[in-house]
């Protein structure tokens, strides 16, 4: 288990996509948590290090426009890794909605999931070949 | 205008109908959108789901309308409400025929539900049937239902599918069988462990994709047992091997680098396998070097798996040569401007310095910088490495460090974890007992409700033991100043009661030893402690006792005590107190008081804590007096067994064994060592053979001999409860002096000398660290200096670390020799290393204003994949146009998979040939319909008005950021 969970929260501290894979969390475990991790990042800088670390984990994070990108890890994750993951995942959103954004994830909020369930499985990277990632949701696009 | 409005509108409508999206649901995300505060969000989606829940339940809703149902329950969720009340239409959803609504609905079941919610059960049947799907896009969603729903429970009910599974036709669906095999094992190991040689198997599945994920599970596996996998290296190796020599696919590229996080995983798979084995070590020297050599140092990735193989080379069995790369590659870290490669670099260093210590010297300047830093996230990484090259050399300095950050945090994780270092560290090299105690005072002033009790524990030991055997002096001269802190400190608020328990303590024992304070001085403090708010029973219960001892002391020293009335006060509270415990200290006390001088000092000893009280469990000191009763004609003792009408026993042996085989109940405990065989003389009737078949613990006889170490014995008791057992001898070898070794006195003073800068020992050494701080933040202009004997206080004999490292020993002369010298090289080369500064260096990689100079620099990664695929390449536009394609054929998704190509061995011409077809279609749409509809044409007012704000074209190739704006306005 590596990945913890994935959010993403635009500057206003509202979740725009949430994945868990660690647990099952309740809607309060997920809302105080959400509040907390979300408080700590966007309080950051530039200039810091786009790694938190938080309880027991590590948050690594990356901006886009508005929209903020959490990745929560283990902490013997390789953390650029993750924050490249991150770059990954918007470019392949970016492939399939043409220039992304807040809103395309929000119009198509199973489709940003569908992109993830492809990318991630038990918390661990799957897969990372764009074409093979969005190819089913291209199928599926199709045949509806 | 209005008019306009309208028409743009309907226009996003249409354009979104083809996507079964209502205006209903592009309202509610707009108004999601639109909020500007939680309220606000919150009434809507509870406007949202009382709406839901009336609607969902009507009867024949349409199924695409169920979809939108279902995502809209999905966002109430996301935004923190309940939609429990929708599950089973969710649940429902999953059975629909049509793949991007069963898809729907298992998503929304996996969000929903977790794995032991009773709904399960009902789904089971379903994943079953989809499993055995023609449709392999069918199977890929069912298995990704499997990883997240399936539990412990019901992994049989699916596990004989998903290994039928692992050699389906299709590479997705293997890949997806693989992750759900690797989920059975997360969740239950003993369900697969007959399974496990699949994982092995598909290692060498034809796809790369599967390849890929079977070492997710392979990780876990080797991480639980490395010896069964040490076969594998040879095939790990040749993987990486072929990886990094762009073998793979070309889609698994990213950034230029080939699979990156393919050989990240893999670099983690070897540092496993090549940990402590030689030969296994020796097999990946070759492949690292060559990762090593090519690596891409401009970008992010690169350095990730740069990163990724410091941590390799750093965990196999050490090569001279990898290693040096390593650490070269760290320096390349630690010199950028970059904070994040800064990061990792402190992290590669901490890891590094376990193989060779002197890696660190040379970085010293730049830990320093890191350890300065504002940004939280860095300094804790600075600190985790201090915390591995802590030695008796420095740890003044580190744990001076750590104690001064943990005062300023509020995050009680951290620091109850930065305590428990500090202790750790101060118990490990402290030099001196008082600086000890000086450590640990402030440890717990601070974060005395965070650290462990045992740590109290030693404290008090320490105090009352002192030196142990050494000079009397410096033993009283140790508490007296320990008295003189907690006199000081008791005027601070709001003091942990671990560290009143403490100090409460130390007052009764030594608080009046060496005449200083009267004793009505300490009494009073003491009453104090127990007036405060936050006090609590065991704190009360300290201090009494302490008040009890001072009192005692008095009397034996045959002076008149007079009761305080803020005492007497207390007494009487607490002789009603509804703790018995606290009840009887406060008794206990007022019969002290009315006891003589003689009996006072029996019965509290001075300065008894440390005292070893030996038991005497045969109570053979009363033998005379029961002799004497006999003679006097007393009736003797019979024991319990002879009362009771138990035959007659010679000996207490067999006596024992008797009732163990006989069918009494027993009431002591079993497992309680017995000395040696009792050794009683029968005649004598004393009580002995309950004490011998109950032998009491040392502890409780310890508070019943003697009132001065009743407090700490009570506490053993209670800590020994927890699992933690005092050592109640070699405690003083933890700290101070056998571990302090004369040979790094010498150079440790010379460092300190060197760092004060002048300022006169006055304060003792922990203080002297801190002044130095404090001057190098006041004297900006010297802070480069300042920091270069920072540096020299934290690394000067760098490789002394012999206590705690098993590192060369042989090592520790020329670190020593080196010390001298250290502070002036430093200096020399800090302008090289401001030199390296000025270098351009990594990008910033949150600056988004910007294109991102990774893809400026080179070719847009995936454009240059589209212009493999098919000749004409698909400016963006047309991707836009693609959303718009589906509702023409809004039920022709049978056609469209009977229309796939058979799925051939090949996967790669697979793939080519989808996207094939994909950008035809796209093409022959872009005829029919306006791409620029795709961004919707919503000219709501209200959407324009904070447009800037949601402005959030995420264009990772800079193409055009303001498309979203642009259709806007």
């Amino acid at each position: 288990m590596g990945i913890r969970f994935v959010l993403l929260v635009n500057k206003q501290g509202q979740t725009r996509l949430a994945q868990y894979y660690a647990e099952h969390l309740t809607l309060d475990e997920r809302r105080a948590l959400e509040g907390e991790i979300v408080r700590k990042c966007l309080a950051r800088t530039d200039q810091q290090c786009s790694f938190v670390e938080h309880r027991n984990y590590k948050i690594v994070y990356r901006r886009y426009a508005s929209l903020f990108f959490l990745v929560g890890v283990d902490n013997d994750e390789n953390e650029l890794a993750i924050l490249e993951f991150i770059h990954l995942f918007v470019e392949t959103m970016d492939r399939h909605f043409g220039n992304v954004c807040e809103l395309d994830i929000m119009f198509h909020l199973e489709k940003a999931h569908f992109m993830l369930e492809e990318m991630v499985m038990n918390g661990c990277i799957v897969e990372t070949s764009k074409s093979n990632i969005l190819m089913p949701i291209q199928l599926m696009d199709k045949a509806s | 205008m209005e008019q306009l409005k309208t028409i743009g509108r309907e226009l996003a409508i249409g354009s979104h109908g083809g996507w079964g999206q209502s205006k209903e649901f592009l309202d509610l995300v707009k108004s999601i959108g639109e909020a500007r505060s939680k309220a606000e969000e919150d009434r809507i989606i509870l406007r949202e789901v009382e709406s839901l829940r009336r609607r969902i339940a009507e009867p024949d809703v349409p199924r695409r309308k169920m979809k939108e149902y279902i995502i809209r329950l999905v966002y109430a969720e996301m935004l923190g409400h309940d939609a429990s009340f929708g599950y089973i239409h969710a649940v429902k959803m999953t059975h629909d025929d049509a793949l991007p609504l069963k898809r729907t609905g298992y998503l929304a079941v996996t969000l929903f539900l977790s794995e032991d919610h009773d709904l399960i059960i009902l789904i089971v049947n379903t994943i079953q049937k989809d499993l055995r799907s023609d449709n392999y896009l069918v199977v890929c969603a069912a298995l990704a239902a499997v990883c997240k729903l399936i539990n412990e429970e019901t992994i049989p009910a699916v596990l004989p599918q998903v290994v039928e599974l692992l050699t389906h036709p299709k590479e997705a669906v293997r890949k997806k069988a693989v992750m759900a095999l690797h989920r059975f094992y997360q969740r239950s190991p003993a369900s697969v462990s007959h399974l496990v040689s699949n994982f092995r198997k598909r290692l060498c599945d034809n796809d790369p994709g599967v390849m890929g994920a079977t070492l997710c599970p392979l990780f876990d596996l080797i991480c639980a047992d490395v010896n069964s996998y040490k076969d594998l290296v040879i095939s790990f190796v040749g993987i990486l091997k072929q990886v990094a020599e762009r073998r793979l696919p070309k889609t698994y590229d990213y950034h230029q680098m080939a699979a990156p996080f393919i050989q990240i995983k893999l670099l983690k798979i070897l540092a496993l396998l090549g940990n402590g084995d030689k030969q296994a070590s020796g097999h990946m020297y070759n492949v690292l070097g060559d990762i090593f050599r090519k690596c891409e140092q401009s970008s992010n990735i690169g350095n990730a798996v740069l990163y990724e193989s410091i941590c390799c080379v750093s965990s196999i069995h050490p090569n001279a040569k990898l290693l040096e790369a390593a650490a070269e590659a760290t320096s390349k870290f630690l010199k950028s401007d970059s904070h994040n490669l800064k990061y990792m670099g402190v992290d590669a260093l901490g890891r590094l310095i376990r193989i060779n210590p002197d890696i660190a010297e040379e970085h010293q300047l730049a830990v320093i910088d890191c350890l300065e830093d504002p940004d939280d996230t860095l300094k804790r990484k600075t600190f985790e490495l201090l915390y591995k090259m802590t030695k008796s050399t420095n740890v003044e300095v580190i744990v001076g460090r750590m104690i001064e950050y943990m005062i300023n945090i509020s995050d009680n994780h951290y620091k109850t974890e930065i305590a428990s270092r500090c202790v750790e560290l101060a118990e490990q090299f402290a030099p001196t007992n008082e600086w000890f105690i000086q450590t640990m005072n402030k440890v717990f002033e601070h974060a005395g409700d965070l650290v462990n009790v045992r740590v109290a524990h030693n404290l008090m030991r320490l105090i009352a033991e002192g030196f142990g055997e050494d000079d009397e002096g410096a033993e009283s001269q140790l508490r007296s100043s320990a008295v003189d802190s907690y006199l000081r400190i008791l005027g601070e608020p709001k003091l942990p009661s671990l560290f009143l328990q403490v100090i409460c303590w130390v007052l009764g024992e030594y608080g009046t030893a060496d005449g200083k304070y009267p004793s009505a001085y300490i009494i009073g403090k003491l009453c104090d402690v127990t007036e405060a708010l936050l006090c609590d029973d065991t704190v009360k219960a300290y201090a009494i006792s302490a008040i009890l001892k001072i009192c005692a002391f008095e009397i034996a020293e045959g002076r008149k005590v007079e009761m305080l009335p803020e005492c007497q006060s207390l007494i009487d509270e607490l002789s009603t107190s509804h703790s018995t415990d606290l009840q009887q200290r406060a008794y206990e006390l007022q019969a002290l008081l009315c006891l003589e001088s003689r009996a006072v000092e029996s019965v509290m000893p001075l300065d008894a804590s440390c005292e070893d009280i030996e038991i005497d469990k045969n109570l053979t000191f009363l033998k005379d007096f029961v002799q004497q009763s006999i003679e006097n004609g007393a009736t003797p003792y019979i024991p319990e067994s002879e009362r009771s009408g138990m035959s007659n026993v010679s000996n207490f042996k067999s006596q024992y064994q008797h009732e163990a085989s006989s069918h009494m109940l027993r009431f002591e405990a079993y497992e309680l060592p017995r000395p040696s065989p009792a050794h009683v003389i029968p005649q004598v009737s004393v009580p002995t053979p309950i004490a011998d078949l109950f032998p009491v613990p040392e502890t409780t006889c310890n508070s019943e001999t003697s009132q001065a170490s009743k407090l700490p014995s009570v506490a053993g008791a209670s800590s020994a409860a927890h699992g933690i057992k005092l050592h109640l001898d070699g405690v003083q070898r933890r700290w101070g002096r056998p571990t302090y070794s004369s040979s790094s006195g010498p150079s440790s003073t010379t460092s300190t000398e060197k760092t004060t800068n002048g300022v006169t020992h006055i304060d003792g050494v922990g203080s002297q660290s801190r002044d130095k701080l404090n001057e190098s933040r006041r004297q900006q202009p010297e802070v480069s200096a300042e920091k270069q004997k920072l540096a020299a206080s934290l690394f000067g004999g760098s490789a002394g670390k012999t206590e705690k490292k098993a590192t060369s020993t042989q090592r520790a002369p020329k670190g020593n020799t080196r010390n001298a010298e250290r502070p002036g090289a430093a200096r020399s080369r800090s302008p090289e290393t401001s030199k390296e500064k000025a270098a351009p260096s990594v990008p910033d990689l949150l600056d988004l204003g910007e294109p991102n100079p990774t893809s400026t620099t080179i070719v847009d990664p995936f454009k240059q994949l589209e212009g493999l695929v098919g000749p004409t390449p698909m400016p963006s536009p047309l991707d836009n146009s693609v959303k718009t394609s589906g509702f023409e054929t809004p039920d022709l998704m049978a056609a469209a998979y009977t229309d796939l190509p058979p799925s051939g061995s090949s996967s790669g011409s697979l793939s080519s040939t989808t996207r094939d077809m994909y950008s035809v279609d796209k093409t022959s749409n872009t005829a029919t319909s306006v791409p620029s509809i795709k961004k919707g044409p919503f000219p709501q007012d209200s959407l324009r008005k904070d447009a800037r704000a949601r402005q959030v074209g995420v264009t990772p190739t800079g193409n055009n950021p303001n498309l979203f704006k642009d259709l806007l306005g």
